[in-house]
C-alpha cells in the first residue's frame, strides 16, 4: 500500500519554522503507512508534538523518558511479539536523546535484535534545553556549552561521536545516514529500513534555525550544502559489514566547507581564523580520500 | 500441590501462574533467580511469554512501559540499587496508570555496598505513586504476586505494584509452599483485560503527552484517588483470595492485640520472629500485642487507627532510615495518629539494616524500651544492637 497521500503527522504542532525534523517524521510516517507504533524520546519533537489534550500524531505514540526511547520500543516489540501481531515500530530521539543519554538502551536494543526503525534526528546539540553541545555536536560549533571566547576561540573542541559507525558496529542489519534534502536517497533508505527485519538504525541530519542560527527559509539549502560539501556523507553499512560499506551519494563537484560553515552564526567565530576552516576542509578531504572508494551507486 | 521453593521462584510462579505475557527484567541480587526461573520455565515450554533479558533496570521498567502500554500482563523483578536506577520510571509507569506488578528483594542501598536485608529500596520508593506489598514468607510472596495483578489490573485502580520479599531470609530460603492450581488462578485473575487505551493502530491514541499546568494536577489527583480507591479493592480481593484458597490476608494484621498496653508493629520476615517473641511473653502474662503490616501504599490509616487505638505504647519496629527524622513506618504512624484525641505513644526502633539479624535479644531490647514509655520520656528513635560507641568515637562524639 501507498500511504504518500495521507497525512499521519497533523499540522498545528509547535515546532519552529524551518525546523528539519518535522519533515522527516511526515515522510517517515508516510512511508511506514498506519500500521505503526511510534516511541519518543523527550525533545522539542515529542514537546511540541503533544500538548494535552492536542496531538499531532495519527499513529499510535507513546514517551516516556529521555534516555529510553530504545527501551520502551524493546518492551512494545516484546509485547506484540507475544500477541502474535505485526506492526512497524519506529522510535525518534534526538542527538541527546540518542548518542549521549540514550546510548545504552539504544545499544541494548540493538544488541538483543528487536525489530524496530530506530531515528536519530540529530540537529546537532540539546535544542529543546537551548542549544547545548551534545556528543553529536560537530567541532568548531558555538553552543551554549561550548562558548567561544578570548580563552576559546573554536567552540567545540572534540568531533561529532560517529553514532551511525557505532550502531553498525553492532552488526545490525541496516544503518545509514540521511538527510532530507537528499530526498530520494532518504526515501528509499527509510523504505529499505523498513523492509528489514530486526534492529536498523538511521542517522538523519535535521537543521535547528534557532541552534544552528540560520535563515528558517534555508534549512533545506543548509541541510544540502552539508553533504554537498561532504561534511556529511550519505552511506549505508548492513550486518556491520563496514568493507560493503556503500556511500549512496557523491557531488559531482564538492562544494568548499565555508558554504556550509558561512550561512550559520554557529560558526560564524571560525571565519577569524582561516586555518579553523582549512582544519574543517582537511578533515572532510582526509574523510573522502579514505572512504570515498565506498561510492557504490 | 505443596512445593519447596526459595521465595524468588514463588515470585517467578506467581508470574507463570498469572501467564504474564512480557517479562523485561535484569539480574540483580538477591532478585536474580526471579529472571532466571523465567527463563527455565519459557525455555521447558511450561510458560509463554517474552522475556527481554534488557540492559539495566532503567530499561527493565521502560520496556515494561511499552509492553503494558501494548495491553499485555507485564512483571519483572529487582532489588536495592536496580529499585534506584528505576527510580525515575517508577513515576511514570503510575503516572501513565500501567499495572505492571514487580517482585522486589528487599535489600539494603550503597554505601557501603551490602547485599543484605532491610526495606530502604521500598521506602525509597514511596512517593513513586507504586501500591506496595510486603511479604512475610514464601507463600506470602506467590499470594501477593498472585493478588496484584488483580487489585492493579481493577480498573477502580490500574496503579502498578510491588511486592517485597526480604533479602536472603526470603529470597533464597526454601519454604513449603501451596501452589494453586492453574485452573483456580485462572478463575481467580480472569483472562486479561486492559482498561486503559493501548497502542492500537486500529485506534491511534497518544500516551504519555506533554502535561501543561492547566491539566497537570487532575491527572495526579486521578491518582491520589486511584490510590484511595485502591483500599476497598485490596479488601475485597484479600477476601475472595480466602474464599477460593484459603489464606487469609489483611493490611493490617493484628494478633494478641485485644487488651495489649504495647503493640509492635512489624513488617515482612521479621514479623515471624516477632509472633513468637510475643507468644512467649504472652505466656509470661505481659500484655504486648504484634500488627503485621501487609501493605504500605497505600497506607491503612483507618484500621491502623482502630486497631492501635487502646494501645498505650505503639513500638514501630522497622527495617528502614529517613536520616534527619527517623523510619518511614513511625512517620506515617505518627501522622495516621495526629486527628485522634486519645492516641497511643508511638516509639521508633531502627533495626536490621543491611541484614543484621532480629532476633530476641533484638526485640528484647525493643520491649524494655517500650515499656519504660509507658511511663516516662524515652527517644523518639531507638537504634538497636548498633555499637553506637564505636561511632561516636569515629565521630569525634567520645
Amino acid at each position: 500500500m501507498n500511504y504518500e497521500k495521507e497525512e499521519f503527522f497533523a499540522p498545528g504542532h509547535g515546532m519552529c519554522a524551518g525546523c528539519a525534523a518535522p519533515i522527516i517524521v511526515r515522510w517517515i510516517l508516510k512511508l511506514a503507512g498506519p500500521n505503526t507504533i511510534v516511541t519518543n524520546a523527550t525533545g522539542c519533537l515529542e514537546v511540541a508534538t503533544t500538548a494535552y489534550p492536542r496531538t499531532s500524531w495519527r499513529v499510535p505514540w507513546i514517551h516516556v523518558a529521555f534516555e529510553n526511547a530504545a527501551a520502551v520500543a524493546s518492551g512494545i516489540d516484546a509485547a506484540f511479539k507475544a500477541k502474535g501481531e505485526k506492526v512497524n515500530i519506529i522510535a525518534f530521539g534526538g542527538d541527546g536523546g540518542t548518542v549521549d543519554i540514550g546510548m545504552q538502551a539504544l545499544s541494548g536494543m540493538v544488541e538483543r535484535g528487536h525489530n524496530v526503525l530506530y531515528v536519530l534526528y540529530d540537529n546537532e546539540a540539546y535544542m529543546n534545553t537551548g542549544i547545548q553541545r551534545s556528543g553529536a555536536t560537530p567541532w568548531g560549533a558555538w553552543t551554549t556549552t561550548s562558548k567561544v571566547g578570548s580563552a576559546n576561540p573554536i567552540g567545540k573542541l572534540r568531533p561529532k561521536k560517529p553514532i551511525a559507525k557505532i550502531i553498525a558496529a553492532h552488526d545490525a542489519p541496516y544503518v545509514a545516514t540521511a538527510n532530507p534534502a537528499f530526498f530520494n536517497d532518504f526515501k528509499k533508505k527509510v523504505k529499505k529500513a523498513l523492509s528489514v527485519e530486526g534492529p536498523k538504525f538511521l542517522h538523519v541530519l535535521s537543521s535547528c534555525t534557532t541552534g544552528w542560527r540560520h535563515d528558517p527559509s534555508k534549512t533545506i539549502e543548509i541541510l544540502r550544502l552539508a553533504t554537498d560539501t561532504g561534511l556529511f556523507p550519505l552511506y549505508e553499512i548492513e550486518n556491520g559489514d563496514f568493507e560493503n560499506m556503500r556511500i549512496t551519494y557523491k557531488p559531482k563537484k564538492f562544494k568548499p566547507v565555508e558554504e556550509y560553515l558561512k550561512p550559520q552564526g554557529r560558526f560564524r567565530h571560525l571565519f577569524k581564523n582561516p586555518e579553523y576552516i582549512k582544519k574543517l576542509q582537511k578533515d572532510v578531504d582526509e574523510w573522502w580520500a579514505k572512504y570515498g572508494k565506498y561510492y557504490r551507486p | 500441590m505443596k512445593v519447596m521453593i526459595r521465595g524468588n521462584e514463588s515470585i517467578a510462579y506467581a508470574f507463570k501462574l498469572a501467564r504474564v505475557q512480557v517479562v523485561p527484567a535484569y539480574p540483580i541480587t538477591p532478585s536474580t533467580l526471579v529472571p532466571e526461573k523465567i527463563s527455565e520455565f519459557i525455555a521447558n515450554g511450561e510458560m509463554k511469554a517474552e522475556f527481554v533479558p534488557v540492559e539495566s533496570e532503567h530499561s527493565a521498567m521502560s520496556a515494561a512501559i511499552g509492553a503494558s502500554a501494548k495491553g499485555v500482563r507485564v512483571g519483572t523483578a529487582t532489588a536495592s540499587q536496580g529499585l534506584a536506577l528505576m527510580h525515575e520510571v517508577l513515576f511514570i509507569a503510575s503516572g501513565m496508570r500501567l499495572p505492571i506488578v514487580m517482585g522486589i528483594g528487599n535489600r539494603a542501598l550503597s554505601a557501603p555496598i551490602n547485599i543484605w536485608c532491610d526495606h530502604q529500596d521500598m521506602m525509597s520508593q514511596r512517593d513513586t505513586g507504586w501500591m506496595q506489598f510486603y511479604a512475610e514468607s514464601n507463600q506470602e510472596g506467590l499470594d501477593l504476586g498472585i493478588m496484584a495483578f488483580k487489585i492493579a489490573e481493577d480498573e477502580r485502580v490500574l496503579l502498578p505494584a510491588m511486592v517485597g520479599i526480604d533479602a536472603f531470609v526470603l529470597t533464597h530460603t526454601v519454604e513449603p509452599v501451596e501452589l494453586p492450581e492453574q485452573k483456580d488462578v485462572d478463575d481467580f485473575l480472569g483472562e486479561f483485560v486492559p482498561h486503559y487505551v493501548t497502542l492500537d493502530p486500529q485506534n491511534p491514541a497518544t500516551l504519555g503527552s506533554f502535561g501543561f499546568p492547566e491539566h497537570f494536577m487532575e491527572f495526579k489527583y486521578g491518582q491520589w484517588i486511584a490510590m484511595e480507591r485502591a483500599k476497598k479493592v485490596i479488601d475485597e480481593v484479600f477476601e475472595e483470595f480466602e474464599e477460593r484458597f484459603g489464606r487469609k490476608y489483611m493490611k493490617v494484621y493484628p494478633e494478641f492485640v485485644e487488651d495489649a498496653d504495647i503493640i509492635l508493629v512489624t513488617m515482612g520476615s521479621m514479623t515471624s520472629t516477632t509472633r513468637e517473641f510475643v507468644r512467649r511473653l504472652r505466656e509470661q502474662g505481659k500484655k504486648v500485642g504484634l500488627v503485621k503490616l501487609t501493605v504500605f501504599r497505600p497506607f491503612p490509616k483507618e484500621e491502623l487507627r482502630e486497631i492501635l487505638k487502646n494501645a498505650k505504647v505503639v513500638a514501630v519496629v522497622e527495617r528502614n532510615i529517613s536520616f534527619g527524622f527517623g523510619g518511614a513506618v513511625y512517620a506515617e504512624l505518627s501522622s495516621t495518629f495526629s486527628r485522634m484525641k486519645e492516641k497511643p505513644k508511638v516509639v521508633d526502633f531502627i533495626v536490621g539494616l543491611g541484614g543484621r539479624d532480629i532476633t530476641f535479644n533484638t526485640l528484647n531490647s525493643v520491649v524494655e524500651i517500650a515499656e519504660k514509655a509507658m511511663h516516662e520520656e524515652v527517644d523518639e528513635v531507638n537504634w538497636i544492637d548498633v555499637n553506637k560507641e564505636a561511632v561516636l568515637k569515629a565521630e569525634g562524639l567520645l
